[in-house]
């Protein structure tokens, strides 16, 4: 028979690093397996990396890995086709360290990631997709991979293999992802000299802004933009759920061009040198998504487990939390000697409970819904907002008190008092 | 038109090794496509424009520009006709930045 591990990990994003990282810190025999030529060569993130969750697994991080800038600014913007009204949060208190959040690129991230992951023992091999779990009944006792021929066994088998996670799919662990419960994000990144983006964004040494935009620029669908500032570079990008781009027949890069040319965006970008398209799916249905997360010989985390908090745009903090999770779960069980079955494996179930985790997804489990269901707030707010503000702002004789009056009446025609009302009762509801 | 040629010139900065002769993605049967198929929302969904439509109705796929994403197997929900698997180790798109 081949050789045989403790555990195998699928996938070496987030999740699986965290999760190989923590079993063979304990010193079991793991082994990891990733498609890609080199860790990080086949993931797309915006990327806020946030700091806790590294920080839990590998407290000194902030010395060696690849960062770029710690963000001392936040801006969230709402755009219609002309202008942007926003808020802006900068602190301080952001500027001194320990800095609480980052931006990084992912390719380099998740490769030094892994060299840690080797350090601490386990063994890794690339260019390597996993096509089978390998089935003694019900109960997951290996994988069969694409190159090495034989098959590969051992006692748990720990799926990290994000969003389009074949394997649990095709194992029918999990249903295949609906359009509804999945978003589409497009990316470029754009070089400029470092003195540029510290100008542009009023900022200097590796301090970093990061934008969140919604309005218009999604023409209606439920999605979000951002642009992340970087050491010498920036990063723009798109998300819409799929469902919305199915039904409106849009392109997402015509989107993304159109966002780029945006009067507010396109001097920020001028002059840069784009240097890579990216596209990935976000796994955005939430609490009512979330698959089954174990059975008998087999664990789910990060992404492939719907491990995303769209709200707050949090992905790779709660795949590293769960990674570690299942890990510290399998580590339990083999040292009181249980098997993995799926009653034992529960306890990961149990800990995802009563973390941020489960309680954070379980906070807005409604709302996709009331996104999907009022597309407003995606089309007429951004309009009406800006144009309110525009009004206000525009000095031309006109007295204050008149302004008001007509702007509420625009809010008016265009959807009734009583409308506007139900939305923010929507909302409230949604976050509450 | 001008999209399609702008998302060529997106792509021309990515890195590939193409597996020659091993698509990863196929369209199942090209006949449903063509016959029964009203939205052919692959054409315009997919971020690498890797699906078009000819004259004559039929769908072209052609992998090589593929960024792995899986819009296109999600979203061809009301058929499921795209047989969708990963590149063989190593082969695809080989993200520098991602
Ligand atoms: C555009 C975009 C912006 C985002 N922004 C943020 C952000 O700012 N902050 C944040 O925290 N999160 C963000 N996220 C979410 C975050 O990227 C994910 O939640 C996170 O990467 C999930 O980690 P993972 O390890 O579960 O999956 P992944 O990172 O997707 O890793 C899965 C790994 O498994 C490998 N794999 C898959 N199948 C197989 C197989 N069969 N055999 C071998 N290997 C396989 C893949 O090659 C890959 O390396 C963003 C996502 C996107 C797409
Ligand atoms: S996986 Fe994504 S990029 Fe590749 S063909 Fe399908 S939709 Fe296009």
């Amino acid at each position: 028979m081949a050789e045989k591990f403790d555990a195998i990990v699928v996938g070496a994003g987030p999740s699986g690093n965290a999760a190989a990282y923590t079993m063979a810190k304990a010193g079991l025999k793991v082994l990891q397996l990733e498609r890609g030529e080199y860790p990080g060569s086949k993931n797309v993130q915006g990327a806020i990396l946030y700091s806790d969750a590294l920080e839990k697994i590998i407290p000194d991080f902030r010395y060696d890995a690849p960062l770029e800038r710690h963000i001392i600014e936040q801006r969230m913007w709402v755009l219609d086709d002309e202008s942007y009204i926003g808020t802006h949060y900068r602190s301080d208190e952001f500027n001194k360290p320990p800095y609480n959040r980052y931006t990084i690129i992912r390719a380099q991230f998740d490769k030094w990631f892994s060299e840690k992951v080797q350090e601490a023992g386990a063994m890794l091999i690339c260019e390597t997709t996993v096509s089978d779990l390998l089935m003694d009944g019900k109960r997951v006792i290996g994988v069969q991979t694409d190159r090495l021929g034989g098959s590969i066994y051992a006692d748990i088998v720990i799926l990290a293999d994000g969003v389009n996670s074949l394997l649990a799919t095709k194992a029918g662990f999990h249903p295949e992802l609906e359009p509804k419960n999945v978003a589409l994000a497009v990316k470029e990144i754009h070089f400029m000299p470092q003195e540029t983006v510290e100008a542009r964004f009023n900022v200097n040494g590796d301090a970093g802004v990061v934008i969140e935009m919604a309005g218009k620029i999604t023409k209606g669908m439920m999605g979000t933009g951002f642009l992340y500032t970087n050491k010498e570079s920036l990063t723009i990008g798109v998300g819409c759920m799929l469902s919305d781009l199915k039904q409106q027949r849009i392109s997402p890069y015509q989107l993304l061009e159109e966002m780029k040319a945006h009067p507010s965006i396109a001097p920020i970008l001028d002059g840069g040198e784009m240097k890579e398209y990216t596209a990935h799916l976000i796994p955005e249905g939430g609490y009512k998504a979330i698959p089954e997360l174990c059975g008998d010989g087999w664990m789910i985390v990060g992404d492939s487990g719907m491990f995303v908090n769209a709200m707050h745009r949090e992905g790779s903090n709660l795949a590293m939390t769960t990674g570690c999770f299942a890990a510290e779960t399998v580590i339990e069980l083999a040292a009181e000697q249980k098997p993995f079955t799926a009653k034992n494996l529960a306890r990961y179930r149990e800990k995802l409970n009563e973390s941020f985790v489960i309680k954070d997804l379980k906070k807005y489990k409604n709302m996709p819904d009331v996104f999907h269901a009022n597309p407003q707030f995606f089309t007429a707010y951004p309009e009406m907002l800006n144009q309110a503000v525009h009004k206000m702002l525009r000095v031309d004789g006109v007295d204050k008190k008149t302004k008001e009056k007509q702007i509420m009446a625009n809010f008016k025609q265009r959807r009734s008092l009583f409308g506007l009302m139900g939305d923010a009762y929507k909302l409230w509801r949604a976050f509450e | 038109m001008s999209a399609n040629a702008k998302v060529e010139e997106k792509l021309f900065q990515n890195r590939y090794r193409v597996d020659s002769g091993h698509p990863h993605i196929q369209i199942k049967d090209e006949e449903l496509c063509a016959s029964q198929c009203e939205t052919r929302q692959c054409t315009v969904c997919c971020p690498a424009g890797c699906y078009t439509l000819e004259g004559n109705g039929r769908i072209v796929l052609i992998t090589d520009g593929c960024l792995e994403c899986g819009t296109c197997r999600i979203i061809c929900d009301d058929y499921r006709n795209v047989a969708w698997e990963y590149p063989r180790g190593g082969y695809g798109v080989l993200f520098k930045f991602g």
